[in-house]
């Protein structure tokens, strides 16, 4: 999991259909050098997941994904004993001698690998995708911190389990909560926001293709204006990509007032936001 | 040595304007030093976020920072000149040159420019003294160039292909003044004053701005910061209400599932709690002084409408309103605002903030919006301008209330200066000092 430089990182994220800027460039290649994890926060819609997703691919990487959610404990993260086939076993082995069964119901046969152990063992190129690290509890990034910073686990009846090969580890956060300083230390930080109207305007060029160049150009255009209103949601890159699609499923090749009107619920999802918005975009046309 | 020196100084200047950069940072900031190629000073830049910067609203600090002490160029080349004559040839030339610039939206060029303009009329007192972006500024007056601009783009004026325009152009010309006063900064911290620089011109974080003293720009950009505060503020809010006790037994089924197990009440069942939602009432002061205190205020309580059973606003000056109205839900934001500045009726005579009359209408119009279950919130200085504070009409109301609370925008070090009566109101119901979208955020979840 070498790059040679960031300009390295870039060409092959661009030929995979991400397009890098420089900080992104730069960031994920001192992360791969200096082999720590990267935190990557932002709105939701920017491209956090996709860029883990991204290196994997070019990086020809497995990709191992631990979705974060509210109530997500260590058995669901690290590793659990399969206690249901642990019985089973119990029970098979009829009268055999204690010991023996219980140095057999503790083997690998019946350990259940969970994301983060998954990605320690694997011997393979690994990405270690931990996806939306603020919806869990603070506990977790506890667990987090003591994987992250060793890049082992010990598990009391197999002993410690060091990884053979550090995978790349990716968090991505909504920042819907402060992450905690200790983990925010152990990482390198990348604030990934709403790109500049020229760089959108190529993201949806590779993204959606068919569309026409004076097309893409309006329409980052006009998400850039819409993103400087005081809305309650600004469109994510995600949602205007969406919007390019639609024009072009409806076979609008022009994004006058009223094509605007027509397809406006597809940026956005509130209706003050839209109201405003058809307020401010119309304004003297008519 | 030099580089480490550098980085040092960078790092100093970091922690003092208000970074928390720790020891462990700094070293993978060195690290990563190695690992890139200095020359390249967007990966240096890169490098350094990467490490030091942890949060975004740390990023404009760390910016300014870095230009200063890793500027793109040194020393300057440019002649200085006299400032041009209105009507000089040259003159319409650099401003043809700039709008040309500016259509092309080249970031490199604009750079050049920037730091050409600043070299030849930068320097103050006839091109001896301290340098100025103003002067600058002044001379080329970029944002007069809007409407040739426009021509030069546009077949016809008017509808949505001006505003996207106008706003690409307005984005193009702040980004040239930036490059102005950034040139402007290095030049100064050359000439001998880099920490003194950097001290003048950090500004704090959003969230630490006072309200008090916030520009438009600031109050749009705090506006903006509303909804993912309210959104933050209420995923924490949930958090805390699931993980509380839970609630008291029920008995009944307690009781009915012990059966099962011969009587012996192995689990408990408990019921539900009830989330703690209280009710609110909002007064609020909402005359010139502190007015965009009361409007973030009350932004912030309907944003997080979902957390208080009901909430009801009144503004006053010296007449009093309710403006529970024009917060209704879906409401715009900035419409709301406005409507309530024009609309509600809060003016009575003067239209300076009379807290005994404003107190003395509502106990009598609208004195049954308090009840028991009320937590009463009143928003303002408490500069009476020296008339009576009312303040057994608020004993009355706080007696009816569940809690009652005051925040002041002032710092708590001029209150009691002038006309202010905060310590005689602070007797009778606790005063907070709310100064910034921080305190205020600390505050309301508190409340909820």
């Amino acid at each position: 999991m070498t790059f040679t430089s960031p300009g390295d990182v870039r060409e092959r994220l661009s030929s995979v259909g991400y397009l890098p800027d420089d900080a992104i460039a730069t960031t994920v290649y001192l992360a791969a050098a200096l082999g720590k994890p990267l935190l990557v926060e932002g709105p939701a819609g920017v491209g956090k997941t996709e860029l883990a997703k991204a290196v994997a691919e070019i990086t020809r990487a497995g990709l191992v994904r631990l979705q974060c959610y509210e109530g997500l404990d260590e058995p669901r993260a690290l590793y659990e004993w399969n206690y249901k086939k642990q019985l089973l076993r119990i029970q098979a082995a009829g009268d055999q001698d204690w010991n023996a069964t219980h140095d057999d119901i503790f083997t690998e046969e019946f350990l259940l690998e969970r994301p983060l152990l998954t990605a320690i063992r694997r011997a393979d190129p690994t990405v270690l995708l931990i996806d939306e690290t603020d919806k869990a509890d603070v506990e977790v990034e506890g667990l987090l911190l003591e994987v992250l910073s060793d890049f082992q686990v010990t598990i009391p009846e197999l002993g410690t389990i060091t990884a053979v090969r550090r995978p790349f580890v990716v968090l991505t956060s909504n920042a819907t909560r402060e992450l905690s300083e200790a983990l925010k230390r152990r990482c390198l930080y990348l604030h990934l926001d709403y790109p500049s109207p020229e760089r959108e305007r190529d993201i949806v060029r590779v993204r959606v293709p068919g569309i026409e160049d004076a097309l893409a150009e309006r329409l980052a255009q006009v998400v850039a204006t819409l993103r400087a209103l005081e809305l309650k949601k600004a469109p994510s890159i995600a949602e205007t990509i969406d919007w390019a699609r639609t024009l072009l499923a409806l076979g609008l090749d022009h994004l006058d007032a009223d094509a605007i009107n027509a397809t406006l619920g597809v940026v956005l999802k509130h209706h003050s936001d839209q109201e405003r918005a058809r307020k401010e975009l119309d304004g003297s046309s008519r | 040595m030099a580089l480490l020196d550098r980085h040092i100084g960078f790092v100093a200047a970091l922690r003092e304007a208000g970074l928390p950069v720790s020891l462990a940072e700094g070293l993978d900031a060195v690290h990563a030093l190695e690992a890139v190629d200095l020359g390249d000073r967007a990966s240096l830049r890169a490098a350094y976020a990467a490490t030091l910067v942890k949060r975004p609203a740390h990023r404009e600090a760390f910016d300014l920072l870095f230009d200063l002490w890793f500027p793109a160029v040194m020393g300057s080349t440019e002649e200085a000149r006299d400032r041009p004559a209105y009507g000089d040839p040259e003159l319409a030339r650099l401003r043809d040159e700039l709008s040309g610039i500016l259509l092309s939206g080249d970031d490199e060029a604009l750079r050049a420019f920037a730091r050409g303009a600043v070299g030849a009329y930068g320097r103050g007192n006839g091109g001896s003294g301290t340098w100025f972006s103003y002067q600058v500024l002044r001379i080329l007056s970029a944002d007069t160039l809007m409407a040739g601009l426009l021509n030069a783009v546009l077949a016809e004026r008017g509808g949505l292909d001006e505003k996207v325009a106008r706003r690409t152009f307005a984005r193009r010309i702040a980004r040239f003044e930036e490059l102005v006063g950034q040139d402007v900064r290095r030049r100064i911290a050359e000439e001998g004053g880099l920490e003194r620089v950097a001290r003048a011109n950090v500004r704090p974080p959003l969230e630490q701005v006072d309200f008090l003293r916030a520009t438009r720009a600031d109050l749009a950009a705090l506006r903006r910061e509303i909804h993912p505060l309210a959104r933050r503020l209420a995923t924490r809010l949930t958090v805390r209400n699931r993980h509380g006790r839970r609630g008291r037994l029920d008995f009944r089924r307690t009781v009915r599932t012990s059966l099962s197990t011969g009587g012996v009440p192995l689990t408990t069942h408990h019921r539900p709690r009830r989330p703690h939602k209280p009710e609110l009432v909002v007064l609020c002061d909402a005359s010139d002084s502190v007015s965009s205190f009361a409007h973030f205020t009350l932004l912030l309580t309907y944003a997080l409408r979902e957390q208080f059973a009901k909430v009801r606003a009144f503004a006053f000056i010296d007449g009093l309103d309710e403006v529970t109205r024009f917060f209704a839900p879906g409401a715009d934001v900035v419409e709301a605002i406005t409507r309530m500045t024009n609309e509600a009726d809060i003016v009575w005579v003067s239209g300076h903030s009379d807290y005994g009359r404003a107190f003395a209408v509502f106990e009598e119009r609208y004195g049954d919006a308090v009840t028991p279950k009320t937590s009463l919130l009143i928003l303002g200085d408490a500069r009476t301008n020296y008339q009576d504070p009312g303040l057994d009409t608020v004993r009355r109301l706080i007696g009816r209330a569940r809690h009652a609370y005051w925040l002041n925008p002032e710092p708590a070090r001029d209150w009691d200066s002038g006309d202010s009566a905060a310590s005689v109101y602070a007797e009778v119901l606790p005063m907070h000092e709310c100064r910034n979208l921080t305190q205020l955020a600390e505050f309301v979840e508190t409340l909820a």
